[in-house]
């Protein structure tokens, strides 16, 4: 206790600066976390969260039994996956094509043109999408000569939705990568060049392993996030004719949850994507880890 | 190996290297380009030539008809507003949070620094969740309230540890051991010597503060319902994803349904523009930043 005491004394003034953030952060972290037992019960805003109906699992065989219950959590993961395995890739080529380019002003004004659209709102991507896809008038059907509605077509929603993530965030996922390449000695690349080595084994051979750390750990934190489907997006760009493809658990949540206020059931049917979201993250890592017995994470 | 030259195994040269580089490049860059550009140039043509493929690389004809539109709108104008109030509100805040916490936990010798870390990294992988978190906001009677959007973020532990990573590896320990021993306050310290010693993770955590508040709506769409209260993107929601444009501008409207029609075109393509230029405008000046500051604050995350 003395102990306790004293240091609080001491550092009071470090503790003081702590003290809103920390306050904060129990309030609107801490607390909806406790809150997370109304998927359990029957919430009624009178009765307040401890105070509501304990039902048990009511909430998730209702979910489990719902008629679109399966073809959510299968749009959920396959809409993920797809954007991990397509999207994740990105990067790294970009990055390590970028560093091989040995005329400063020109890299940097590569770079500057493939952030840019990462400063733009969802909002505006998804309304330059409806644009660029309209049947009459749209961009792509102009190019392509036809007058095909995409955003109608189940079949065309997942490419639709992750060839724009690319578009949108592939540039600023080189930054990290870029951070890493900068930090390579360059007396490497003279030696290599000495040795007659090409830009391409000079990527192979230097270049790559580098990266691999990184690549590795960026890897585990997307498939933390697998299920993590932004609700955005994917809300913005649905219509009644390709949910068979865009009908995933993050805009069910929030339409029943928000739009028709039934919290306790959509608490149930967030937490469900939240434990695979976990599951998935403790399998991933267990895979990487085996894989890779020297690389630690977190 | 027994190289010649330099010739190489697959055959090219550091020059055919280069361009092919350069090229492929050139190529990126475009297709990264060319959405943008092309909604720049539509914004100021004649929406009929724009529906019939004429402007695929130039501007046909020229108005700022749809910005002028679009400037007269009372709803987009006052989401501009409301935009621009939210964005340096929150920037602000989210900066004064983010160096609140990262100071304190930079120092070594803090006694529970290691759980106060804990308390705040545990945030990043698990939470409460959407309605949760909502009850919550609902609770305290922050519903339709601007605050809203900003509390219930707390401290973005991300950002926060980048700048406590910048501090403890780039802020000479040394310097801040005179300072105390020269009597001077933890405060003192923070506001003296840390905040003006830390400029360059200053600007990128601005910079990220001020794109994130300037593009969100969904907080607004869960907590602020009043429609007055909308940030710019919502406003834009009805324009761009319901293509419905505001009664108030169909009554000033004089020509019928075609001229109509053509305006909403227009507004579409023109209230892009108005919404992606501020921050596309001033990122290129903050960009040398990013690498320094990330590359300073990135090692050993």
């Amino acid at each position: 206790m003395v102990k306790v005491k004293e240091a609080v004394v001491k550092n009071w003034q470090l503790y003081l600066m702590l003290a809103i953030p920390v306050i904060l952060t129990i309030i609107f972290k801490y607390l909806p976390m406790y809150g997370i037992q109304i998927a359990f019960r029957d919430y009624k805003a009178s009765a307040g969260i401890t105070g509501s109906q304990w039902v048990g699992m009511k909430w998730f065989e209702r979910f489990f039994s719902s008629p679109n219950c399966w073809r959510m959590i299968k749009n959920t993961f396959l809409l993920a996956f797809y954007s991990l395995l397509w999207s994740f890739p990105v990067p790294i080529f970009l990055a390590l094509a970028l560093h091989q380019l040995r005329f400063q002003r020109f890299k940097t004004g590569v770079q500057t043109i493939l952030y840019a659209p990462h400063f733009i709102s969802i909002m505006i991507v998804c309304g330059m999408l409806r644009i660029f896809l309209s049947p009459t008038g749209g961009l792509i059907n102009l190019l392509l000569g036809t007058q095909v509605d995409f955003l109608s077509e189940a079949s065309a929603f997942r490419t639709i939705y992750i060839a724009s993530g690319i578009w949108q965030d592939a540039g600023w996922g080189i930054i990290v990568y870029m951070a890493t390449l900068a930090g390579i000695d360059s007396s490497q690349y003279e030696a290599a060049k000495i040795d007659g080595a090409s830009m391409f084994q000079r990527i192979r051979f230097i270049d790559f392993p580098e990266l691999v750390p990184t690549i590795v750990l960026m890897l585990i934190m997307s498939a933390g996030n697998l299920m993590n489907i932004g609700f955005e997006k994917v809300w913005l760009l649905q219509t009644d004719l390709n949910k068979a493809t865009s009908d995933v658990i993050a805009v069910y949540v929030y339409q029943q949850g928000i739009e028709h206020a039934k919290y306790s059931y959509a608490t149930a049917v967030g937490l469900f994507n939240t434990i695979v979201n976990v599951a998935l993250l403790i399998l991933v890592n267990k895979i990487v880890k085996r894989l890779s017995d020297d690389i630690s994470f977190v | 190996m027994n190289q010649k030259n330099n010739g190489n195994p697959s055959g090219l040269s550091e020059r055919t290297s280069d361009i092919i580089l350069v090229v492929m490049s050139v190529v990126i860059a475009f297709i990264v380009a060319y959405p943008l550009y092309y909604v720049l140039i539509a914004s100021v043509s004649n929406p009929y030539d724009v529906y019939a493929g004429k402007t695929f690389l130039f501007p046909s004809g020229f108005t700022l008809d749809g910005y002028k539109a679009v400037f007269a709108d009372n709803n987009l104008l006052t989401g501009f507003k409301n935009s621009v109030i939210y964005t340096v509100i929150g920037t602000v805040f989210s900066v004064v949070m983010i160096y609140l916490t990262a100071y304190p936990l930079s120092i070594k010798d803090l006694p529970g620094r290691k759980y106060l870390s804990l308390f705040f990294i545990f945030t990043m992988y698990f939470g409460g969740g959407l309605i949760p978190t909502y009850l919550i906001v609902k609770q305290f009677g922050l519903i339709n309230n601007i605050w809203a959007l900003f509390l219930p973020g707390g401290v973005a532990v991300g950002n926060m540890i980048i700048v406590r990573n910048y501090f403890e590896n780039s802020i000479p320990k040394e310097l801040l051991e005179a300072a105390r021993i020269d009597g001077a306050s933890e405060w003192t310290i923070f506001y003296k010597l840390v905040v003006p010693l830390s400029k360059p993770i200053m600007a990128v955590m601005l910079v990220y503060s001020m794109v994130a508040y300037w593009n969100d709506w969904f907080t607004a769409l869960i907590y602020l319902p009043g429609v007055e209260k909308a940030p710019l993107p919502l406003v834009l929601r009805n324009v761009l994803i319901k293509s419905s444009v505001a009664a108030s501008q169909a009554s000033t409207i004089s020509g019928g349904y075609a001229e109509l029609n053509k305006l909403t075109e227009m507004i579409k393509f023109s209230s892009i523009i108005v919404a992606a230029a501020p921050m596309l405008i001033i990122f290129p000046f903050v960009q040398k930043y990013f690498e320094k500051g990330m590359m300073a604050g990135a090692v050993k995350g």
